[in-house]
């Protein structure tokens, strides 16, 4: 650290202890009508995760019938429910609000030393719209029991029984709940900059925030439609995807697909731009090729749009279209694989931090370039043929949605988990559950790769004999992940009551929300933070006293500078 | 299922595994049955080469500076490592030249499968929920897929009623049976022996059960089962049961006496009064067995009625069929048929239920 | 800066220490920043709306160009007087929604109101008109796929209005009423806000007879002119005989619609050369059926959002008479006039795909 000789100032840090937004104003209609974004998004993540607690039980009952090739205690149209409600309220209730709008809702507007989101009444509408839809969603599958999977594919969705309609009006209403939180975030960042912060001295996590808002926008109206279409099939015969009145079901899947590929980049762009963060603070070093990430945000987002045909190869395209396809998925490839490369060249003389935010971060590491790289083999042609719809393929998927965006969510909560709710949680048991988590989530999806190249099917309820052992090696090793994400939830929970206090910047981050109390006050900054570079910690230096770091500033700054 | 009885279940697996899985599968793959199997596999092999080495590369990495770099007291990180431009460049070229690769030999691999040769052996395959049905070119119908090998076959797919996929892994051979359209796909088996054929389109209820296996003959043998096949069985009750397997009754209604899979078991049937739902009781007589066979919605026995729908074999029965179905139906009407009389018919092992 | 709690956050806001605007948010530097927040905001909003309208618009696409004869077939149906008279509402109103952001930004509040009340008066005619061409396509048994109705082989007869139209009318019927008894009652009160309110919503409610009345006017003199045009064609050409179509006289009649549409559909015959569609195979379920399916679901989702601009316009008429708007404050205007060109060029997309394929 270079030794300033200046006096610490701590103004950013002196606010009213009452004013913590936690408790400045109390009572229950002050936090269900409130317009801060902080608590919208301590309300969404206490939702997004009660839903993930309720879809990962069932993943826990599906692996649980899976021990037997047979029946055990679900009848094969239970066993297709069960799935169904798994994918979807994983999909849609759970990992695409989960980073923007649990994490991103809390930190978007601190991070830029803003007050709030451009439209807090619209964001507080966006989380309204989240629970409405996921009521509606889930009352509706619960009710008679939906069992289409989570994709809809018709005509099975428009022939079968069970409340298609409902739970596809559900999604609808969740889908503007996602799109109106992207819309805020694009005119946040693009207006609520302070003064000082051009785009390229944005954190790497707004960037990512901001390609993911651009997908909301852009792709999920196209979701709506279609969803839209899909009911007014069921209720109306209108024919354009039904074979009877001349519809084509290959349709849907493109209409489908067009939404829910860019919708895998909404999943895993936040979590990239979480490990952004979290590599660069725990190893007190500047993010390794700044521009290359934020440019590469954006380019993901938008070549996203292009590629949706790689979930239909084998669907009957015609062949140009589908080598088309294979091309252009091969080129997205290429940006999430340099931006690995930037994260390790960050630790490369750093100096690394292995506390719990980093081991989740080095999980997500791990994990995601096993799931990145297993996407060459389902962008090849030849050998998709073989993969297509086997275990493969949930394989492929669980690896980069739960090994990446859910580990880098953990990581994002563990990491922000002090400046959200003040405390500090206990670090060892943190790490106790990253060990659970990473050896639990391997052993449940490596034995799928293999059960899947050699010819198991998806959604299969009974299986051939043959393919036992390994299921039930995934099975253990689903329990094992399901524990470690209790240990998870029992390390953050037990710091709401024991935790030691946190201090306003216990890691050393350079980026502004380090430069406000933990919590903060409902109004975020008591003056408006200096703005800096994101990743030059040479001003940070560390006070035993406290347990965390000071930003200390030349006394020849100034502290207010005017809106231009 | 009882919980007592999950022990044996659990072991059942072991027992069964070895002698299931079908000769020359590997640990990775099954057995490599078609031309496209060994060019799919060295495909695989080297993407996970190439793969394994950068992962290995990045873990490796990631471990090192974890341990070298880690904060402990008396060093001090430098913080001017940000760039790198060869390094950069390097790391982006490389990849972007294998991954063209790869994309190349998929496409190589892919036109080969998209094309079929001149000739073939074309064989009309039927998925509906939730079975397969294959007609060979003398008129033969079977429920499962005999070919010769070393020679190539084209299927002709379509499905009445929802999207389906056929699917042998051994041939490494997938392609969506889509209604509306006929798909097709070919494949020249290289192995004799018989193999697994799964539906890989979730398809409902019964998606997982909608397995059958293909048969790969040597031509002699081939051209004999093909005779034999084109022949239904003289015998009515033989002809019943040819039908009840190949019409797709066999997916949702069992001979077993009392096991339900979708709608009602026909064994233990034939004469009894039954319960209808919404009104009387009605005699399972040939009259009964006709209309549920022609207009099934009609008269629903009692507690089957929340089952998925049974559709109409209007047109698609001839009377003498449904004559022969009726037969087979009474013939089972004191319960299960022994398996010499089921052995009527050259039955392949089918799938477990 | 400040510390004011912004949780109870109102629009009206008294004078406090940011008097030089009112409705200036709290989070918010300064008012250009919460205008430029807003149209920016408004404006993704709408591209998120071209792109729901996208899908429909693909599924046009797709199917117009593997079976055109479906479409110039069923185009026929569609009265392009109507359509016309609507995207001729639908342009005035987008004039008079402009001009009123004018006048909000040039303080005018009576010619504001003005504006907007000319607008949601467009609005409801366009609804008003709509509501004719579904009524009497439902009559005739065009309707989507699973429920389309064989025009050729269509033995129903039917005369006079449909009795769907009583059903949609039903609750512009109540507002007339509802807002009718309301302005009375502002204007004996002597509360001239309120009237400026209760009038011009009695005012658009009524604009959906006008529109209902320009529909059976229109409707009318296009079967006129079908029955006209048979009477002449049957002269020359060989076809069989058919009825000849009848007119009744009275002004809410329309011309008996089977005979109408038999010789509609025998007159489009597609030529016979070999290979080309025949009329049965194009005038049934999963073909004109599915025309009016894509019909109803774009121009149904199309009315949805004329609804919601309804809405929204009643909403700024309210605050316009309340003098909310001025050169400094007029952002929520500004939008929603963007929002209603946008509803106005889709509209001037869909009339030509739909009405005018020949």
């Amino acid at each position: 650290m270079s030794a300033v000789a200046t006096k610490p100032t701590h103004s950013h840090y002196e606010s009213n202890e009452a004013d913590n937004f936690l408790i400045s104003s109390k009572g229950f209609l002050s936090w269900a009508l409130t317009l801060d974004h902080k608590r919208i998004g301590l309300m969404y993540l206490i939702g997004v995760m009660s839903a993930f607690f309720l879809a990962g039980i069932l993943a826990l009952v599906l692996r649980t019938e899976l021990m037997t090739p047979d029946q055990w205690f679900l009848t094969t149209q239970q066993y297709n429910q069960v799935f169904t409600l798994h994918g979807a309220i994983m999909v849609f209730l759970f990992i695409i609000p989960s980073v923007p709008a649990a994490l991103g809702n809390f930190l978007v507007p601190v991070m830029l030393g803003a007050k709030d989101v451009a439209f807090p009444r619209l964001n507080l509408g966006s989380f309204y719209l989240w629970v409405g839809g996921a009521i509606f969603f889930m009352a509706a599958m619960l009710y008679t029991g939906l069992d289409t999977g989570w994709t809809f594919y018709t005509p099975y969705s428009t022939q079968t029984r069970g409340p298609v309609v409902a739970a596809t009006m559900g999604v609808f209403i969740l889908g503007f709940s996602s799109i109106f939180t992207g819309l805020n975030f694009i005119v946040t960042i693009n207006t609520m900059r302070p003064p000082g912060m051009s785009w390229f001295k944005m954190p790497l996590f707004l960037w990512a925030t901001y390609a993911t808002a651009i997908i909301q926008v852009l792709a999920t109206p196209v979701l709506g439609i279609t969803v839209l279409l899909l009911a007014a099939e069921r209720v109306f015969h209108i024919g354009i995807f039904d074979p009877q009145f001349n519809g084509d079901p290959v349709v849907f899947q493109h209409f489908f697909w067009f939404y829910s590929h860019p919708a895998v980049y909404i999943m895993i762009l936040p979590g990239m731009g979480i490990i952004s963060e979290l590599m660069s603070v725990h190893c007190h070093k500047s993010i390794f090729g700044y521009r290359f990430i934020a440019y590469s945000s954006i380019a993901i987002a938008l070549f996203g749009f292009l590629v949706w045909g790689h979930h239909m190869f084998t669907s009957g395209m015609a062949e140009v279209t589908t080598i088309v396809f294979s091309a252009l998925t091969f080129t997205v490839s290429i940006p999430s694989a340099i931006k690995v490369f930037n994260w390790l060249a960050t630790m490369y003389k750093g100096t690394v931090q292995l506390n719990t935010p980093m081991c989740y971060a080095l999980s997500f590491i791990f994990l995601f370039t096993i799931g990145g790289l297993t996407g060459l083999w389902l962008g090849a042609l030849s050998v998709d043929r073989h993969l297509h719809d086997t275990y493969f393929v949930v394989a492929h998927f669980h690896y980069v949605m739960v090994g990446g965006t859910l580990v880098g969510f953990l990581g994002g909560i563990f990491h922000w988990w002090p400046k959200m709710t003040g405390k500090m949680f206990n670090d060892f048991w943190g790490l106790v559950s990253c060990g659970f988590v990473f050896v639990g989530f391997n052993l449940t999806f490596l034995p799928q790769f293999v059960m899947g190249s050699r010819g198991m099917p998806r959604r299969y309820a009974r299986y051939l004999p043959e393919f036992q052992e390994m299921h039930q090696m995934s099975t253990v090793g689903a329990y094992l992940l399901g524990l470690g994400l209790f240990v998870a939830l029992g390390v953050l929970l037990h710091s709401l009551r024991r935790g030691k206090k946190a201090p306003p910047n216990p890691w050393g981050g350079a980026t502004l929300e380090w430069q406000c109390s933990s919590p903060p006050p409902y109004y975020n900054f008591q003056t408006s933070p200096t703005v800096n570079e994101p990743y030059d910690y040479t001003p940070l230096v560390y006070r035993d006293a406290e347990r965390g770091w000071d930003y200390v500033q030349p006394e020849s700054a100034p502290k207010h500078v005017p809106h231009s | 299922m009882s919980l007592y009885g999950l022990p044996l279940l659990l072991a059942q697996g072991s027992t069964a595994r070895s002698s299931e899985r079908a000769a020359g599968s590997s640990f990775w793959f099954p057995p490599q049955a078609s031309t496209f199997a060994k060019d799919v596999d060295s495909l695989y092999m080297y993407i996970g080469y190439i793969s394994a080495v950068f992962f290995v590369l990045i873990v490796v990495a990631m471990v090192w500076f974890s341990i070298k770099y880690r904060r402990r007291s008396g060093y001090e990180g430098d913080s001017t490592a940000l760039h790198n431009n060869a390094l950069e460049i390097v790391w982006t070229v490389i990849p972007t030249i294998i991954v063209v690769w790869i994309f190349a030999e998929g496409v190589k691999g892919y036109m080969d499968m998209m094309t079929p040769p001149a000739s073939t052996i074309d064989v009309n395959v039927t998925a509906r929920k939730w079975a397969w049905s294959f007609q060979y070119p003398n008129g033969a119908i079977s429920t499962e897929l005999h070919v010769p090998v070393n020679k190539a076959s084209r299927m002709r797919m379509r499905s009445e009623d929802a999207l389906h996929a056929f699917y042998v892994p051994a041939f490494r051979c997938k392609t969506d049976v889509v209604p509306g359209r006929v798909t097709y796909a070919w494949f020249e088996p290289i192995l004799e022996g018989t193999f697994d054929l799964f539906c890989a389109e979730y398809c409902g209820d019964e998606h997982s059960n909608m397995i059958t296996t293909v048969t790969v003959h040597s031509d002699e043998d081939y051209e004999k089962w093909l005779k034999e096949a084109a022949k239904p069985p003289t015998d009515i009750e033989a002809h019943g049961l040819w039908l009840y397997e190949r019409m797709g009754c066999k997916s949702c209604h069992s001979i077993e006496p009392g096991k339900k899979i979708v709608g009602p078991s026909f064994a233990e049937t034939f004469g009894t009064e039954q319960k209808i739902f919404g009104g009387t009781a009605i005699k399972v007589d040939a009259g009964y067995i006709r209309e549920s066979i022609l207009e099934p919605q009609k008269k629903i026995r009692d507690t089957f009625q929340g089952a998925s729908q049974m559709p109409s074999y209007q047109g698609k029965l001839k009377d003498d069929e449904i004559l022969a179905l009726t037969a087979f139906i009474e013939a089972l009407k004191d319960g299960k048929l022994t398996d010499d009389e089921l052995g009527k018919n050259d039955d392949k092992p089918t799938a477990p239920k | 800066m400040t510390s004011h709690e912004h949780d109870s956050h109102d629009a009206s806001h008294g004078h406090g220490e940011h008097a030089h605007m009112p409705f200036q948010a709290h989070h918010f530097d300064d008012p250009e920043q919460q205008f430029d927040a807003g149209k920016l905001g408004i404006w993704l909003f709408l591209v998120t709306e071209v792109l729901f309208f996208s899908g429909m618009f693909c599924a046009y696409a797709l199917y117009r160009s593997l079976h055109p004869e479906v479409f110039t077939f069923a185009s026929q149906y569609l009265n392009e007087t109507l359509g016309a008279t609507n995207t001729g509402v639908l342009l005035f109103s987008s004039l008079s929604m402009a001009w009123g952001v004018r006048c909000a930004q040039m303080r005018q509040r009576t010619g504001l109101v003005i504006c907007l009340s000319v607008t949601l008066g467009c609005a409801a005619v366009f609804l008003g008109v709509k509501a004719i061409e579904y009524t009497h396509k439902w009559e005739m048994g065009l309707l989507p796929a699973g429920e389309y109705v064989s025009q050729f082989l269509q033995t129903s007869h039917h005369e006079g209005l449909s009795s769907w139209l009583y059903v949609l009318s039903a609750v512009p019927a109540l507002c007339v009423v509802g807002f009718g008894i309301w302005y009375v009652l502002c204007v004996m009160s002597g509360n001239k806000q309120k009237a400026e309110v209760a009038g011009p919503f009695l005012v658009t409610a009524l604009c959906y007879f006008l529109g209902v009345f320009i529909g059976i006017v229109f409707q009318n003199a296009e079967a006129a002119a079908h029955a006209k045009h048979e009477t002449a064609a049957h002269a020359s050409d060989s076809h069989p005989d058919h009825d000849q179509a009848e007119h009744t006289s009275d002004g809410h009649g329309e011309a008996p619609e089977q005979s109408a549409a038999a010789k509609l559909v025998s007159h489009v015959e597609p030529n016979s050369a070999p290979g080309a569609p025949t009329l049965a195979a194009v005038d049934q379920a999963g073909g004109a059926g599915v025309f009016f399916s894509i019909y109803y679901c774009m121009t149904g989702v199309h009315a949805v959002h004329i609804l919601g601009g309804i809405a929204v316009l009643a909403w700024l008429l309210v605050r316009a008479t309340k003098d909310h708007f001025n050169e400094e404050y007029f952002g929520p205007v500004d939008y929603v006039g963007l929002y209603w060109h946008l509803v106005d060029l889709i509209w001037i997309y869909l009339f030509p795909l739909l009405y005018l394929i020949k």
